[in-house]
């Protein structure tokens, strides 16, 4: 054999060789989904993820626990980013990872898609999760699309300083004694403090405390059923007026929008006194509140408890290896990991025992004043009581609503009325 | 030989085999010289037009196939719907609030883009020292990512923060509300398009000048005519033909904005009162917001069709005024 045969036989046994394997894989797992033999073969499993899910020092200890199982680790920028891959690949039918992050906004529209999604309910993870967490992800047929990793309770960040300059308490008890009840109570305080101080306002945006608002309402958009009922629903209304009332009539607001240069530029400004904030906005306050000093955090929120975001990671049927895939995303979701991740990132975790864990108990957070973060989101997170149905359409009409309260707060090209004949217009044309 | 084959040919019998085979082969031989006269060039060109069948006219027609019906972005096809995806579109103020933002952006984008592109091509036709380093400045625009030059610009146009705003307040003027008023947003992108586009459409001008034979400016020169006079009366209606062109592809282009629109603000939807959603941004809307591709389909036709009738609308304007200028 002259060495060119030779490297011909040898390729072409490489290559049936790799037919054969390749063939023998996917033939095995398309008939298992998530029952199959895990830890046998060999496994690359590809999760996908955006923003921070702080794992990546837990990746390679799940390679260490299981020799079979080699990680790819794909993150996007933006949770945007991630959802525009999300939605185009489930589209076309293939190119998602194993395992997907997706944020709780999300859930809605793919819920009408459950059959995309592997059944991931088992009695290893029963009650692993906070009620409304779990409950979020669970189809009708009772079966749970995604595993959750972390959770958005809120409590009320505010600047200290500018309290005491007002006039008002300013130490996290006595604040958190001021501000329980009910939303109109938060606006009263606010109309003192706004009477008190000297051009500041009571909260950022709109926008932003309407969200904290409507979180609370069951059914706000949608029966159950999915008729939409935004534009009749008097509630719905009632908190569009009360928190238009107080950001312009009342002047309690700095006419924001969140997100934008404006906002993340008025931190640096005593433009605002207080903000409703999940666990996830700690780390964005410090952020673009760098050098300021006075910011703290109250165990307390307006109209009982509420959340704001959070993520689950689910397992697509369109993969290979769902069994493995499921294993890791159990493995991963379970309380201690999500502690980890909780050191790593601050990622607030959604599981009942990780609430009890003495690591995140003990966390203190120096830039809210040594406030402890972690007891105080434990009591946050235990308030919350109301699970809101959002349905197919919660995203659009969400998104139609506070452009309405844009136009009006921040804009100010519209007033209250004109904004909300336009927001029925734009429910209309859904 | 097809017009032999109409009239009655003479019996069989009276031809010799010989001479027929000859003429035969002879005949074939033209045939395939005259082949390849006639179909080759249309053979080396196929490739492009077999790349554009696949990637340009499938999807042109698949796109008017789904706009024909009820469509989810996940669910895929649904029931035929005939046109009620375009009626439900034009009855949308929406809609039509899109169309005319993107006739403003447009328009806003693109007359002062070509008519500055003339005047830096005209100053970099003149002898500058360091020609090239200039040349290749005016493109560096160009290879800033669309979406960067939007962060960047977005900063500036910032309300309350932006440096725009703070420049103006500084010279005591009121500052605009560039994402509340609908106009001066419009201002805004058409800016960020401006920033980018101007030295690329400059770069073709500037081709086409050099193009222009230069002993027409020497005749000019005799005649008495000043710089001025010979820009307006030789160097403009000469470029003729390339203002024509960067007109077509810069209505092509402009009538599509979408990135630097998108990223105007953080929403992406074209403001709280869509004071800047373009058509595009409509589509994307419709098609990944709501996730209704059979209308975002039709809407995309809609563009198309406005598309394929503008340039042909403006062709008109620009050739009388470049002839205008020629008959002087």
């Amino acid at each position: 054999m002259n060495p060119r045969t030779r490297f011909i036989t040898l390729s072409a046994a490489a290559a049936s060789l790799v037919l054969a394997l390749s063939a023998c894989s996917s033939g095995a797992s398309e008939n298992s989904g998530v029952e199959g033999e895990t830890g046998a073969e060999d496994v690359t499993l590809s999760i996908g993820t955006f923003n921070e899910f702080g794992y990546e020092d837990l990746f390679s200890e799940y390679e260490e626990l299981n020799p079979n199982v080699t990680i790819e680790h794909k993150k996007a920028a933006t949770s945007d980013e991630a959802r525009d891959n999300l939605t185009t690949r489930l589209a076309a039918g293939s190119g998602l990872s194993d395992i997907e992050g997706i944020e709780m906004d999300w859930l809605p529209e793919l819920l009408e898609y459950s059959d995309q999604f592997a059944d991931l309910a088992d009695p290893a993870v029963e009650g692993r999760w906070l009620d409304w967490k779990s409950a979020a992800a669970t189809t009708e047929d009772g079966a749970l699309i995604g595993y959750g990793t972390d959770a958005g309770p809120q409590g009320v960040c505010y600047r200290a300083d500018l309290f005491e300059a007002a006039g008002l308490p300013s130490d996290r008890e006595a604040v958190a004694e001021m501000l329980e009840g009910d939303w109109q109570n938060y606006f009263d305080a606010g109309k003192e403090f706004v009477a008190a101080s000297d051009g500041v306002a009571w909260f950022d945006s709109a926008g932003a405390t309407y969200q904290g608002m409507i979180n609370q309402v069951e059914n706000a958009y949608e029966e159950n059923d999915g008729t939409v009922i935004a534009t009749e629903n008097p509630e719905v209304k009632d908190i569009y007026e009360q928190v238009l009332q107080a950001s312009v009539e009342d002047g309690l607001s700095a006419h924001l929008t969140q997100w934008e240069p404006d906002w993340v530029a008025s931190f640096q400004s005593d433009a605002f006194a207080t903000k409703l904030c999940p666990g996830w906005m700690l780390g964005i306050i410090e952020g673009n509140a760098e050098g300021v000093e006075g910011w703290d955090i109250a165990d307390v929120f307006p109209g009982g408890g509420g959340n704001w975001g959070g993520s689950y990671l689910t397992v697509p049927t369109q993969g290979a290896h769902q069994a493995e895939a499921k294993k890791f995303a159990e493995w991963l979701t379970a309380p201690e990991q999500q502690i980890k991740a909780f050191e790593s990132k601050g990622n607030f975790p959604s599981q009942v025992e990780a609430l009890e864990s003495e690591t995140l108990l003990s966390q203190t957070d120096p830039f809210f004043n040594d406030a402890p973060t972690g007891e105080i989101l434990v009591d946050r997170a235990n308030a919350i009581e109301v699970r809101p149905f959002k349905g197919p359409k919660y995203f659009p009409i969400n998104t139609a609503l506070q452009q309405a309260l844009t136009r009006v707060d921040v804009n100010q090209t519209d007033d209250a009325d004109s904004s909300w004949e336009k927001f029925v217009t734009a429910v209309g044309a859904l | 030989m097809a017009v032999t084959d109409r009239v009655h040919t003479p019996p069989p019998t009276r031809q010799r085999p010989p001479r027929d085979r000859r003429v035969k082969r002879l005949a074939f031989s033209r045939k395939v010289s005259t082949w390849d006269v006639k179909l080759s060039p249309y053979l080396y060109i196929s490739p492009f037009f077999l790349l554009f069948a696949v990637t340009g006219l499938f999807p042109l027609l698949y796109t008017a196939w789904v706009s024909l019906h009820e469509w989810n972005l996940i669910g895929g096809q649904g029931d035929f719907t005939g046109l009620e995806n375009f009626r439900f579109v034009l009855v949308q103020p929406f809609f039509w609030n899109a169309v005319g933002n993107t006739f403003s952006i447009f328009l806003l984008s693109s007359v002062p883009q070509v008519v500055l592109a003339i005047a830096i091509a005209a100053v970099l036709d003149a002898n500058l020292r360091a020609r090239t380093f200039w040349r290749m400045g005016v493109l560096v625009p160009f290879v800033v990512a669309p979406v960067a030059v939007g962060l960047i610009f977005n900063n500036l146009f910032a309300d309350q923060a932006g440096l725009f705003n703070e420049l103006l307040t500084g010279v005591g003027l009121d500052p605009v509300r560039w994402h509340a008023d609908s106009f001066a947003s419009h201002i805004a992108i058409a800016t960020m398009v401006n920033f980018r586009w101007m030295g690329y459409n400059a770069l073709i001008f500037l081709a086409a000048m050099q193009a222009i034979p230069r002993d027409v400016y020497e005749a000019a020169t005799i005649d008495g005519a000043g710089r001025l006079r010979q820009f307006l009366s030789v160097t403009v209606p000469m470029l003729r033909p390339t203002v024509i062109f960067v007109v077509i592809t810069a209505t092509i282009g402009g009538l599509q904005i979408f990135d630097e629109a998108r990223v105007f603000d953080q929403g992406g939807l074209g403001g709280a009162d869509r004071q800047w959603q373009t058509l595009t941004m409509y589509i994307w809307e419709l098609g990944w917001g709501q996730r209704n591709f059979g209308r975002a389909s039709a809407v995309a036709w809609l563009l198309f069709l406005i598309i394929v009738v503008s340039p042909l609308a403006n062709f008109l304007p620009t050739r009388r005024i470049a002839d205008q200028g020629g008959r002087r």
